[in-house]
C-alpha cells in the first residue's frame, strides 16, 4: 500500500510539475502543423538567436570543462594556502541569482565601470562571460566526489611505475572520471543553453544581434507570437535531449551510476 | 642496497620519524615490524619517494635519491589495498611500467607472459580487477612491480587485508619468489610471526624510532629491550624478570627453587596447551606446554602446581 502511494506520489509530482507543461509547449509547436513550425524557426532572427546560443555554449562548455577538471584536481589532490575559499567560490553561481550576475558585469564593464569600453557589454564577450559564470560549478561538482572515492593510490602505483604526472593523468586519472566529466558537461550544456537571467541583463536584447535562444522566445511571446515562442522552446528542449542521448549512447552498458 | 640515513618527519605535531637510520643489505629481504604509529609505512614510503623526509637522506645503490621523484627512483611498491588499475585488464596492468617505458611489443609481450606465469595468473590475463580475490590482486600487484626490473622492492603491509590462510600461502611464496629473484626486498608488517616468517632481517620499530635490527632468531632469544621482547612473542612479566611461557616449567612436587601457583584455565590450541596460572603471590602468568607433557602432569583446573623458569631476562635500566 505504502509503495504504491509513493509511487503515485513521485509520478502524479513529474506529471504536474514537468511532463504536463513541456508536453503542452510540443503541443502547441505543433499544434498548426509541420509547416507552421517550421516557417518560425526558420525566420533570420530565430536562425540568429540559435547560431549565437551554439557559439556561446560552444565556448562556454569546453572553457567551463578544462577549468571544472583542472579545478576538481586542485580541490581534491592538493592541499594549497586558500583551499577553503576556492571550494566554496565555486559554489557561488549556484547560490548567486543570475540576474546579480549580469548585472556585476553590467557595473564592472559598463559606463563609470573599472573595465569600461572593451566592447564587452551588449556583446558576445559578455553574453559568454556571464554564461561561463552561471555554468561553471557542474563539471567541478561531478568531477570531486569521483576523484575522492578512487583516492591516491592508483596515481602514486603509477608514479613508482615510472610514469610523469601528465602520464599518469591520461592513463589512470583521466578513465576514472571521464563519465563524471561527460555528466558534468551534459549538465553545463543544459544549463548554457537555458541561461536567462545573467544574459538578459548583459546582452542588451538586440533583436537579430545579440538575442539568445531564450531571449527569442520571451521577444516572440512579448510579441504576441505565441506560436513562435513554442517553436523556438521545442527546439531548445531538443537540443538538451540530443545531448542527453548522446551521453547514453557513448557510455558503456556496465558502467551505469 | 638501501640505506636511510638521520630520516626525520613530522605530520603537523606527531613525529612520524625521530632521526631513524637504517640499512638494508643488496639481495636480502628485511622486514620492517612495528605496531601501528611506529613509522614503519611513513620510513617505506619514503624510500620509494612517495612521502618527503623533513630531515634525512636516501640512498639507493650508492646514489642519494633523496630529491628524486618516485618516477625515477626505479623502485617496486606493492600496496595494502593493492592500488590496482581498475579499467585495465590484469595484463594491462602488469604491462603498465613496460608500456611506459615504450619497450617494444615484441619484449612486452613474453615479459609479461612470464610474470604471469610467475605470480600464478596467466588464466585470468583478461579479467578486471573487480573479477579477482584478494589474494590474486595482490600477486598481480606484485607482478606489475616486478615488470620494471625494480632495484628494490617495497611492500607496505602486503598481506594486511587478506584472511589468515591466504596470508600465510602468500607470505611462504613471497619468500621462494625471493629466493629465486634475488630482489632486495623490504616488508613492512606489524605481525611478528610474518615478519620472524619471511624475512632474513626484521628491524623492530616503535614511536618513530628502531628499537633492534637483527635476524629473527637473534631477536627473539636476544632483545635489546622490554619493547622488543614483548612485541616479538608472548612473554610473562613476573617482577622484573621476563619469561617467555615456554620457559616455564611446572612440577608437581616443590623443589626449593619453585614457587606454588593454581591453575586457572586450560585452553587446548591444537598440539599445544596453554595454561594459565594465579602465583600464590597474586601474580598472573602463563605456560606453553605440549598436549604429552600436560597429559603426563595430568592437568585440571583448580589444581596446584609449582612452577619454576628455566630461563628469564632482565633488562637494566
Amino acid at each position: 500500500m505504502g509503495r504504491y502511494a509513493i509511487r503515485f506520489a513521485s509520478l502524479g509530482y513529474l506529471v504536474v510539475l514537468l511532463v504536463a507543461p513541456v508536453g503542452l509547449v510540443f503541443y502547441r509547436a505543433f499544434e498548426h502543423g509541420l509547416g507552421a513550425f517550421w516557417g518560425s524557426i526558420s525566420s533570420p532572427d530565430a536562425v540568429h538567436a540559435l547560431k549565437l546560443t551554439l557559439m556561446i555554449g560552444a565556448i562556454a562548455v569546453p572553457a567551463n570543462t578544462i577549468f571544472g577538471v583542472l579545478c576538481a584536481l586542485a580541490i581534491v589532490r592538493y592541499r594549497f594556502p586558500g583551499f577553503g575559499v576556492v571550494n566554496a567560490l565555486v559554489d557561488l553561481p549556484l547560490a548567486l541569482s543570475p540576474v546579480v550576475v549580469g548585472l556585476s558585469l553590467l557595473l564592472l564593464y559598463g559606463r563609470g565601470g573599472w573595465l569600461e569600453g572593451h566592447n564587452v557589454l551588449f556583446a558576445l564577450p559578455g553574453m559568454t562571460m556571464a554564461t561561463i559564470f552561471v555554468s561553471l560549478p557542474f563539471v567541478v561538482r561531478e568531477v570531486v566526489p569521483v576523484l575522492r572515492e578512487i583516492g591516491t593510490e592508483q596515481e602514486q602505483a603509477a608514479s613508482t611505475l615510472g610514469a610523469s604526472a601528465l602520464q599518469t593523468f591520461v592513463r589512470v586519472t583521466w578513465p576514472s572520471i571521464r563519465w563524471a566529466v561527460a555528466y558534468g558537461v551534459v549538465l553545463t550544456t543544459a544549463r548554457v543553453l537555458g541561461e536567462f537571467g545573467a544574459v538578459s541583463v548583459v546582452s542588451g536584447r538586440l533583436v537579430g544581434q545579440t538575442e539568445t535562444l531564450t531571449l527569442y522566445v520571451q521577444d516572440r511571446y512579448n510579441d504576441f507570437d505565441v506560436a513562435g515562442a513554442y517553436a523556438s522552446s521545442v527546439v531548445l528542449a531538443l537540443i538538451a535531449i540530443a545531448t542527453l542521448l548522446v551521453l547514453n549512447t557513448l557510455r558503456p552498458k556496465e558502467e551505469t551510476r | 642496497m638501501i640505506e636511510a640515513r638521520r630520516i626525520t618527519k613530522r605530520f603537523g605535531e606527531f613525529v612520524a620519524l625521530d632521526d631513524v637510520s637504517v640499512d638494508v643489505p643488496a639481495g636480502s629481504l628485511t622486514a620492517l615490524l612495528g605496531p601501528s604509529g611506529s613509522g614503519k609505512s611513513t620510513l617505506l614510503r619514503i624510500v620509494a619517494g612517495l612521502e618527503r623526509p623533513d630531515g634525512g637522506e636516501v640512498w639507493l645503490d650508492g646514489e642519494d635519491v633523496t630529491r628524486r621523484t618516485p618516477q625515477r627512483r626505479g623502485v617496486g611498491f606493492v600496496f595494502q589495498h593493492y592500488a590496482a588499475f581498475k579499467h585495465m585488464t590484469v595484463r594491462e596492468n602488469v604491462a603498465f611500467g613496460l608500456k611506459i617505458r615504450r619497450r617494444p611489443r615484441s619484449e612486452i609481450g613474453p615479459r609479461v607472459d612470464e610474470l604471469l606465469e610467475l605470480v600464478q595468473l596467466s588464466g585470468l590475463a583478461k579479467r578486471y580487477p573487480a573479477q579477482l580475490s584478494g589474494g590474486q590482486r595482490q600477486r598481480m600487484g606484485l607482478a606489475r612491480a616486478l615488470a620494471v626490473d625494480p632495484k628494490v622492492l617495497l611492500l607496505d603491509e602486503p598481506f594486511g587485508a587478506l584472511d589468515a590462510r591466504v596470508r600465510k600461502e602468500l607470505r611462504q611464496w613471497l619468500r621462494r619468489l625471493h629466493d629465486e629473484t634475488h630482489t632486495t626486498t623490504v616488508i613492512v608488517t606489524h605481525d611478528q610471526e610474518e615478519a620472524m616468517d619471511v624475512a632474513d632481517r626484521v628491524v623492530v620499530m616503535n614511536a618513530g624510532r628502531i628499537e633492534q635490527a637483527a635476524p629473527p632468531r637473534e631477536l627473539y632469544d636476544s632483545p635489546a629491550n622490554e619493547f622488543v621482547m614483548s612485541f616479538v612473542g608472548p612473554v610473562n612479566r613476573v617482577g622484573e624478570a621476563f619469561i617467555r611461557p615456554h620457559d616455564v616449567e611446572l612440577l608437581l612436587e616443590p623443589n626449593g627453587a619453585t614457587q606454588e601457583a593454581m591453575v586457572e584455565r586450560l585452553v587446548h590450541l591444537g598440539f599445544e596447551v596453554r595454561v594459565e596460572l594465579v602465583r600464590d603471590d597474586g601474580e598472573q602468568l602463563f605456560a606453553q606446554l605440549t598436549r604429552e607433557q600436560t597429559e603426563a602432569l595430568e592437568l585440571a583446573r583448580g589444581q596446584i602446581v609449582y612452577v619454576r623458569p628455566t630461563r628469564q631476562t632482565v633488562f637494566a635500566k
